[in-house]
């Protein structure tokens, strides 16, 4: 049996994959745009803090994933179900691209264009939503870039907990030693990742003009 | 133009020091009158961009006092100051995400103008500027540098503003455009009657445009003359500056 006739004849078995992982991806992509961007806007405003919130990013990084979800096995309501728990795990690994991207978008914005704002009496939030992030769209864009193909690559592991999702038949296919079921969960959520790539990357291009 | 008790602007005894103690500025007396344009000439790292930003409180003073209209700066609301005070930077000041019509509507959209009346304000300070209408609804990037400088004159007078700071504004054109942005700022001038401080390093410009010439040097005033007696004077600093531009 080819990979194709698999897919063909599981297609709601996949299909119904595909949207788990796409659930568990675009949820903490959301949560990671809600919490990171604040994080790298606040950043930009109190220096001091720049140091403590992209080190704990960075800390968060290097945290194996499968140990990252069995650190939050333990924590109430989030442990309770495993997508909850997947969610939030991909969450937190989304952030650093997100609050960096952030921050050195707003940095990145021409110093002249910013005085002049300050200059012709903007206050700090009309300099904020009327020059820096329009500007720094392009860069910020091209975090959540980073961070969502992360995402659905990381998710498949997800899988691992018990969330469902394409590393689903990852692991199948590992457990059976069966090459077919394994392709069957990495050809789509490759697939998955070079469309969010493809597409956010267009539109990361059309705002930096 | 109405002769206040107060010179328009007034510097006492103002020092500006960093963070690291070198001192940027020290010890500046200064008064700007009411509809002259005061030029503050000198070298690069003279202090004269500096003084120009203690004005708008882009800069705060670490020592001194400034005075704007009688009042002390630390009593002005700064958000308040700005808004009555035009601020001309070389060409990138453009916001390149507006158009040229959103940029000179920036001040009068933040005072809450009606749309109307911002219309019909960006389309008369067009023509005052000598930009054709058409190209009110281009990008910055889609202009030339003479066309963006003349959007920034016409942005810092959009919502009429009694002072008007300038940082070098022709400094980035070619001689020929700069020339003629000089001549057209002067007529503007004549008919406008704003008391302006403008900056640069080029005596030509300075000669041409100042009612009177600060020149400064290592963070303090040398002298301050009248272009007629900045070009007579025997000042050894003056001497200096008309020689090195003499041709």
């Amino acid at each position: 049996m080819n990979l194709l006739q698999f897919l063909s004849q599981n297609r709601t078995e996949v299909l119904q994959l595909t949207a788990e992982h796409l659930w568990l991806v675009g949820a903490s992509i959301t949560l990671a745009v809600l919490i990171g961007i604040p994080l790298g806007i606040l950043i930009t405003r109190w220096p001091i803090l720049n140091k403590p919130v992209l080190g704990g990013a960075n800390i968060i990084q290097t945290i194996p994933s499968l140990a990252l979800f069995g650190f939050l096995l333990p924590a109430p309501w989030i442990g309770a179900r495993a997508d909850r728990l997947a969610i939030l795990a991909l969450t937190l690994y989304a952030l650093l691209p997100l609050i960096r991207n952030t921050y050195t978008g707003i940095k990145g914005v021409d110093r002249a264009v910013v005085e002049a704002g300050r200059g012709m009496g903007m206050t700090d939030g009309q300099l904020l939503w009327q020059v820096e992030l329009p500007l720094a769209l392009g860069v910020i864009i091209a975090g959540v870039r980073v961070a969502a193909v992360i995402s659905i690559g990381l998710a498949t592991i997800a899988a691992a907990i018990g969330a469902g999702g394409l590393g689903e038949y990852i692991f199948r296919g590992l457990a059976m030693v069966n090459n077919q079921v394994i392709l069957a969960g990495a050809i789509p959520a490759a697939t998955l990742a070079i469309l969010a790539d493809t597409s956010l990357g267009w539109l990361e291009k059309k705002l930096s003009s | 133009m109405p002769a206040g008790p107060h010179p328009a602007i007034q510097f006492r005894n103002v020092s500006y020091r960093l963070n690291i103690g070198y001192e940027l500025l020290r010890g500046l007396n200064l008064e700007v009158l009411r509809g002259e344009t005061l030029v503050l000439l000198g070298r690069s790292g003279s202090g004269k961009t500096t003084t120009l930003k203690l004005i708008n409180r882009l800069l705060t003073q670490s020592a001194g006092e400034i005075f704007v209209d009688g009042r002390s700066l630390q009593e002005w609301d700064v958000i308040r100051l700005r808004r009555m005070i035009g601020y001309v930077i070389q060409e990138t000041g453009l916001f390149p995400h507006f158009t040229v019509a959103r940029n000179i509507g920036v001040v009068p959209q933040l005072e809450g103008w009606s749309a109307d009346r911002i219309q019909h304000r960006i389309t008369e300070l067009l023509q005052l500027v000598g930009l054709e209408p058409q190209l009110a609804a281009r990008y910055p990037r889609e202009l030339s540098g003479g066309q963006r400088q003349r959007v920034g004159v016409a942005r810092a007078l959009a919502a009429d503003p009694s002072f008007l700071l300038m940082d070098e504004p022709f400094g980035a054109l070619d001689p020929i455009t700069r020339a003629e942005l000089q001549r057209e700022f002067q007529a503007l001038q004549k008919r406008l009657g704003k008391t302006v401080v403008f900056v640069t390093h080029d005596l030509r410009e300075a000669m041409l445009l100042g009612t009177r010439i600060a020149l400064m040097e290592a963070g303090q005033l040398v002298v301050i003359k009248t272009p007629d007696e900045f070009a007579r004077s025997a000042e050894p600093m003056v001497v200096a500056y008309r020689n090195a531009f003499a041709t």
